[in-house]
């Protein structure tokens, strides 16, 4: 099983960034690199010179000790002070960057979009507080070119501590109960970029994928505005939402509009716009939503959805509801 | 014989051939010897190391591949909780013990340590911390229940160890073991400062002491302020486990980032606590086989005690994703990249103590030169991950685990190779095979660097630590492929080293006082030593007296 979801950058590169912290980082990146790499090859040529230029000869072996030195202030001098130099500059280098990602605000005038992100063990809730949105597991947010529409995030944590960290958009910024972390990215491309829990959180951290999609500020939009919809009624399927309804599920699951009300998992009002199960475990295809639902421990082992025991006709019903869960 | 006096009188000391196994090991168990304390720390390291290496091997085989299920993922956490735990705790943290013991007494004179007793009770408690940690695989439900090792990571962040997401007893072992194996530190530190102080033999100044001895009393002194945060962070999560106090539980209302503080405060100062073994070895195996002495040893003892000092307050580059204020963070970047500038000086005086020397290639003097070039790299990604915003991409992933294995293995554990083919001969009276050691010496180089250099771009291209598998087509595949093969080679290269201890012990060539005319007390004396070391206290006059012995007419007070 590769990669699941369709389109997705799957080389979650560092190096190759597309929002504006991402570009920060691996510009400081690039400056830290270029100078170990010169001390690198500095030092480690001094090294091997002393190694192999003065190992004992042959003829000398015996007896004759070479010169004793026992230091020098000037040289120990030099080698002190250069190397405070050259942190001093990437301390200065750092402080800015630090401020630059850090402390960013919206700009003036500018359209910001907000959004929530909630750390559960093992996937991820978001909210759009302003647009009335509640999903999972994949962020939607603009295409910002000249910053008007960057988004910024709230990051929070309903249980342990997990870290939030899409590579290619921006670093990490830790995930912490009782604490409020902020994040800000402003993709200049669109594309789906993908990321994960990056601060070990139990059983399953290493199914806590997470998935930005980043769109054209007017189909953003469009998302945006059929997410916020209550969930489609589909009369062919009201039998199905009524065994859906009586099932457990509900307790656990939001379909917004229907009596299902749960908030322990991912809200499942607009379930079928989602690429991916399971944070990122399975792609979102009808089969693969069947086998999920039949038992989500076969995919994602000590994942907190059980195996409800559904008879293949309860199974049927419910999966045939959630796919009109557009 | 008949005598009027009617209390025992003292036997004569049977040679050793007379020894029956019980008394054997009697003499063992109820040692108060440094130098047999120093010899059972280093064996039960070893033995840890072992285990903690075996739990390694099946990390590497479950990450060779994508999507493979060699381990599930509650048993791969607890392989990882364990691997760190132990080879910090139960490997670097008893060699300290291991080399100072062996090695502090007789380097300055001293007789034995000036607490034998504290000494034997550490390593006990240290030995049954170790016995702890593993009892948990198999107590406490273990293996009949779902298993009880820890699984929350080597420093187990909390609410992970808190009562809602640890149930049973698994983050106890953790703590108790943990609290019991910190005894064994904190005895021999106490130990080391005690006789660098009062036990030096006449003559011996501090400024005359060896670089070894320096590097190890900076060693305790840092031991001693930190291990203590970590003891009360423990005590503090069983006080939460136990008796419902709210120090980390963010149920209610418990910090999170506090125990991030607490462990760290003790975390930072630590990375340099084990690499500092490895300082202390090079300081005496460079000069020796470079046949010159150690340059710039003053600014060498600066040195480290610069580091241990500033050591004490960089801990927070741990926490650069944290969301601590940019001010802090900068603060915190300032002083990693400070505490640079001694470890820099460190390796440019032992690269100067090779220049115009005459430079043998033994195999101590081989992991002598690869832990330079490695510790340089260690450093060097030191520096990057010390820029805050690159860590912010760095951090928790496996560049990091690079880095630290970099420093950890690269550093320490060839450091500590370096320290057993130079010192076993005192130890043990026999010589090592130098064939084995080389085998052994470019295996272990080339398995190490096949493992962990791929690791840095594994990081850089998005893989976090601690999964315990990933999909394929993330471009991860390869990399953990040659790094699982990297990590068997080293699995080879470590047994060669076994082999080679035991077989050396049993046929090796006798070593003599003084196998590598060397310059410091230790190779004075009698292969192994003498319970108390020397015959006569010695006299010296400069830091190197072996040197003035073998060289009347040129020593080295002379230029003191």
């Amino acid at each position: 099983m590769a990669v699941p979801g369709s389109h997705a950058n799957r080389i979650a590169d560092t190096f190759n960034p597309v929002a504006t912290p991402a570009h920060m980082e691996k510009g400081i990146a690039i400056l830290t690199i270029a100078i170990c790499g010169v001390i690198f090859v500095i030092v480690a040529g001094l090294i091997v010179y002393a190694f192999v230029h003065y190992r004992v000869k042959r003829d000398e072996r015996e007896f004759e000790e070479p010169p004793q030195i026992y230091g020098s202030n000037q040289i120990e001098l030099a080698w002190t002070v250069i190397p405070i130099l050259i942190v001093f500059v990437l301390i200065g280098v750092s402080a800015r960057v630090i401020r630059a990602i850090q402390a960013h605000q919206p700009a003036p005038h500018s359209d910001p979009v907000y959004a929530t992100v909630v750390g559960h063990q093992w996937w991820w809730e978001v909210h759009y507080p302003n647009l009335g949105i509640t999903t999972a597991n994949e962020i939607h947010v603009p295409v910002s070119h000249d910053g008007r529409h960057a988004t910024f995030f709230t990051l929070e944590s309903a249980d342990v501590d997990h870290s939030f960290w899409v590579p290619q958009l921006s670093g990490k910024t830790d995930v912490i109960p009782n604490r409020n972390n902020f994040v800000w990215m402003d993709p200049s491309k669109a594309g789906v970029y993908i990321g994960q829990c990056a601060e070990y959180c139990g059983t399953q951290h290493a199914h806590m994928g997470l998935r930005v999609v980043a769109q054209p500020l007017p189909e953003f939009r469009k998302w945006a505005a059929a997410e916020a919809k209550p969930a489609v009624e589909d009369p062919s399927v009201a039998k199905d939402k009524a065994v859906f309804d009586s099932l457990a599920c509900i307790n656990c699951h939001t379909v917004r509009g229907t009596i299902a009300q749960g908030t322990f998992g991912p809200d499942l009002t607009h379930l079928m716009s989602r690429q991916t199960l399971g944070a990122g475990v399975l792609s979102n295809t009808p089969q693969h939503l069947r086998d999920w639902v039949n038992d989500p421990q076969k995919y994602k082992v000590g994942c907190k959805m059980p195996d409800m025991h559904l008879d293949d006709q309860q199974l049927t019903e419910v999966v045939a509801y959630l796919e009109t869960l557009k | 014989m008949a005598t009027s006096i009617d209390y025992p009188l003292p036997k004569p000391a049977p040679s050793p051939a007379e020894f029956s196994f019980s008394q054997a090991l009697w003499k063992w168990v109820a040692t108060v010897d440094a130098k047999r304390l120093g010899i059972m720390y280093t064996g039960t390291a070893f033995v840890f190391m072992l285990i903690g290496g075996c739990l390694a091997m099946v990390i590497r085989a479950q990450l060779m591949f994508p999507n493979s299920d060699v381990v599930g993922p509650d048993t791969y956490n607890r392989l990882f909780t364990m691997h760190g735990t132990t080879m910090i705790f139960f490997l670097a943290m008893p060699v300290i013990s291991g080399l100072s013991n062996f090695l502090v007494p007789l380097m300055i004179g001293a007789r034995d340590m000036v607490f034998p007793r504290l000494n034997a009770f550490g390593y006990w408690m240290f030995l049954c911390g170790g016995c702890l940690l593993y009892f948990s695989y198999i107590g406490g439900g273990g293996l009949g229940g779902a298993g009880s090792a820890p699984d929350a990571g080597w420093f187990a962040y909390a609410p992970l160890t808190e009562l809602a997401y640890s149930r049973g007893p698994s983050s106890d072992y953790w703590a108790l073991a943990i609290i019991l194996g910190g005894f064994g530190s904190l005895a021999t530190s106490i130990n080391v400062i005690a006789t660098c102080i009062c036990a030096r033999c006449p003559g011996m100044t501090l400024a005359r002491m060896p670089m070894f001895v320096w590097t190890m009393l900076t060693t305790a002194w840092l031991i001693i302020l930190a291990i203590p945060a970590l003891t009360a962070a423990q005590f503090m999560l069983l006080l939460d486990r136990y008796l419902g106090a709210n120090f980390f539980n963010t149920q209610n209302g418990g910090s999170a980032v506090l125990w991030q503080h607490f462990f760290w405060i003790f975390g930072h100062p630590e990375v340099y606590i084990v690499i500092f073994p490895a300082f202390a070895t090079l300081s005496e195996v460079i000069p020796v086989f470079s046949r010159k002495p150690l340059f710039g040893k003053p600014a060498m003892v600066g040195a480290i005690v610069a580091i241990g000092f500033i050591s004490l307050g960089v801990w927070a580059h741990h926490m650069f994703a944290v969301g601590l204020t940019p001010w802090s963070n900068t603060f915190f970047v300032a002083s990693s990249m400070i505490i640079a500038v001694p470890t820099g000086v460190k390796i440019f005086n032992w690269t100067a103590t090779m220049w115009g020397g005459k430079v043998r290639y033994s195999t101590a003097m081989l992991f002598c030169l690869a832990f330079l070039l490695q510790f340089l790299v260690a450093g060097l990604t030191g520096i990057m991950l010390a820029v805050a915003p690159f860590d912010w991409q760095l951090t928790d992933s496996y560049f990091v685990v690079a880095h630290f294995h970099y420093t950890l293995i690269g550093g320490t554990v060839f450091g500590v190779f370096a320290a057993t083919y130079y010192w076993y001969p005192k130890a043990v009276g026999k010589m090592m095979s130098e064939t084995l050691g080389k085998w052994h010496f470019w295996l272990m180089v080339i398995g190490f660097n096949l493992t962990f250099m791929p690791q840095h771009y594994l990081g850089i291209i998005g893989m976090p630590r601690r999964i315990y598998t990933y999909s394929p087509g993330r471009g991860w595949d390869l990399w953990n492929f040659w790094s699982s093969i990297g990590a068997y080679i080293q699995g080879i290269a470590v047994l060669l080293f076994v082999i080679n201890i035991i077989k050396s012990g049993i046929n090796g060539r006798p070593a003599g006082d003084d196998p590598w005319d060397a310059w410091t007390l230790e190779w004075s004396t009698t292969s192994p030593p003498p319970e108390y070391n020397f015959e006569k206290i010695p006299v010296v006059r400069s830091g190197r007296p072996l040197w003035d012995l073998k060289h009347p007419q040129d020593p080295d007070w002379k230029y003191e």
